[in-house]
């Protein structure tokens, strides 16, 4: 391509200006997105109102993409279904019978359940999902593993606020938008979700490697206890999760724990669930931060109130000292 | 000479072109928004395992940029990278940053060879799409691991394959961009 002709500046004055100006204004350009930059990996939510602002545009878009990829997705698995019908019908009867007798068997160990909690006063209530939505997209580009959800604090939708899908644990909200928001999904380097083994209590960590795998790090050194199948399910430490979730199954064995596999994949689920965190005033403890005022009776005082009602009291001294 | 090529001659793009002048709206607006829009493609896509899409917008911005010399001016990179980092899930300011030093980058290469070839331009954006995928990874807030790179190096070659293919589309664009379709009266 033929360089275009305005580049070459010759002894015109405007034209050297205008090029000066061009690398002036794109060095500029460059060093207020490092401040940006900066700025942003410091306090990682600053932004966050502009891109909740961005992705409610998007996010109408996105519904129409997810709704097809649910339709193609269900095509595919029909056609795969019809093409080995008999073999899977066969599979499916002795799967059914199996199924009929492990259901009786929950069900008594639901009941005996149900007696035991009752013996020990213990109530706990069905949790109501706040809303489900379909995940609209996600950062396919970028290094880090972030779903957008299509439903926002319109819908209720607050920042710490688990997702699960029918299958498992999808990750925790970050940021909302109005009608949509922000989830970091489990295999986010930066996501760390406390777990136990389902069939005991032997609890870990289960962090995002970044690759789509998790590592369980087991909390208790010593002899690795895990085995490849083994189940993981949140234990609901920390506040965030309600127990019992599952989140992982372990697939290969490593020295401090394991490398697992996701039981939930977000590409694969059509519709997800918010669900309100399991324990908000636990939450709010250990952040140090109030989360709305609904809950700021229940928690102890903070330390930081008294620096606040010392700013209060400024103001009138302030205003006699003018005086 | 029209009577002579018959009828079919005169219906054609010929005449249509005869009192027609490009569409202002159309020369200022295509590239900023289909830049726009291949930054905003991605999104739709559900990456839950790896970095699974290439950085479409910056393609575009590079592919614009070596197919078009000239046509974008050189601070382009900072909004149109701000509008990158709204949808792209990188800490708000790195598409800023980067899109910005490559228009720059740019723009010295040009200044030192003036006349190009298709293959040079491609060897230059594939340099920059590299330097952009390995720099998007450290300024991506996250720790990075060595799995992390081993998942995400096809992004990086698929990113520098992909040029080609958005430099064609780019040129086509540019015809659309041109095209005689206001009428003078």
């Amino acid at each position: 391509m033929a360089p275009p002709a305005k580049r070459l500046s010759g002894f015109s004055k405007k034209a050297q200006f205008s090029l000066f100006t061009g690398y002036l204004m794109a060095g500029a350009g460059a060093l207020l997105g490092l401040v940006l930059l900066a700025l942003s990996l410091w306090q990682p939510a600053a932004f966050a109102p502009l891109r909740s602002a961005a992705r409610d545009v998007v996010a109408p878009a996105g519904e129409v993409s997810a709704a097809t990829r649910g339709g193609a997705q269900g095509l595919i698995a029909g056609i795969a279904a019809y093409l080995d019908a008999g073999r899977q019908n066969a599979r499916l009867r002795a799967e059914v019978e199996l199924a009929r007798v492990r259901l009786a068997e929950a069900e008594a160990i639901k009941a005996e359940n149900r007696r035991l909690k009752g013996l020990l006063g213990l109530a706990d209530d069905p949790v109501r999902p706040v809303a489900t939505a379909r995940l609209v997209g996600s950062s396919a580009t970028s290094a880090r593993r972030h779903a957008y959800l299509g439903a926002g604090s319109r819908q209720g939708v607050a920042p710490g606020m688990p997702v699960v899908s029918d299958r498992g644990l999808i990750g925790r909200v970050l940021e909302t938008g109005l009608i949509s928001a922000r989830v970091l999904l489990l295999t986010d380097s930066e996501s760390v979700v406390p777990v136990r083994r389902a069939r005991d209590d032997v609890i870990a960590f289960a962090e995002g490697r970044g690759d789509g795998m998790l590592r369980i790090r087991l909390v208790n050194l010593g002899v690795n206890p895990l085995k490849p199948g083994d189940l993981m399910v949140t234990s609901g430490a920390g506040g965030y999760y309600r127990p019992g979730v599952a989140v992982a199954v372990v697939a290969q064995l490593t020295p401090d724990g394991a490398i697992a596999r996701l039981v939930a994949e977000p590409a694969a689920t059509t519709y997800v669930a918010v669900e309100p965190i399991h324990q908000p005033a636990a939450v709010a403890v250990l952040s140090g931060a109030p989360l709305s005022a609904a809950d700021a009776p229940q928690t102890p005082p903070r330390p930081a109130s008294s620096p606040a009602s010392g700013a209060g009291s400024a103001p009138p001294s302030a205003e006699a000292a003018g005086e | 000479m029209m009577a002579t090529r018959g009828p079919r001659a005169r219906g054609t793009t010929y005449r249509q072109q005869i009192n027609r002048a490009p569409s202002p709206w159309r020369v200022h607006s295509v590239p900023y928004l289909s830049i726009m829009l291949a930054s905003a493609l991605p999104v739709l896509l559900i990456a839950d395992v790896m970095p699974l899409a290439p950085p479409l917008g910056f393609i575009m911005l590079l592919a614009w940029r070596l197919v078009r010399p000239g046509l974008l001016p050189l601070w382009a990179g900072l909004p149109l990278g701000a509008f990158d980092d709204l949808l792209s899930g990188q800490p708000f300011g790195s598409a800023i940053l980067l899109w910005s030093l490559a228009m720059i980058a740019i723009e010295l290469i040009e200044a030192r060879f003036p006349w190009r070839d298709f293959w040079h331009d491609w060897f230059t954006a594939a340099v920059l799409l590299v330097a952009y995928w390995l720099a998007c990874l450290l300024l991506s807030g996250a720790p990075v691991t060595r799995e992390m790179l081993e998942v995400a190096w096809p992004q990086a070659l698929l990113s520098v394959l992909l040029y080609p293919i958005l430099a064609r589309m780019v040129a086509r664009l540019d015809r659309f961009r041109l095209a005689r379709a206001r009428r003078i009266d």
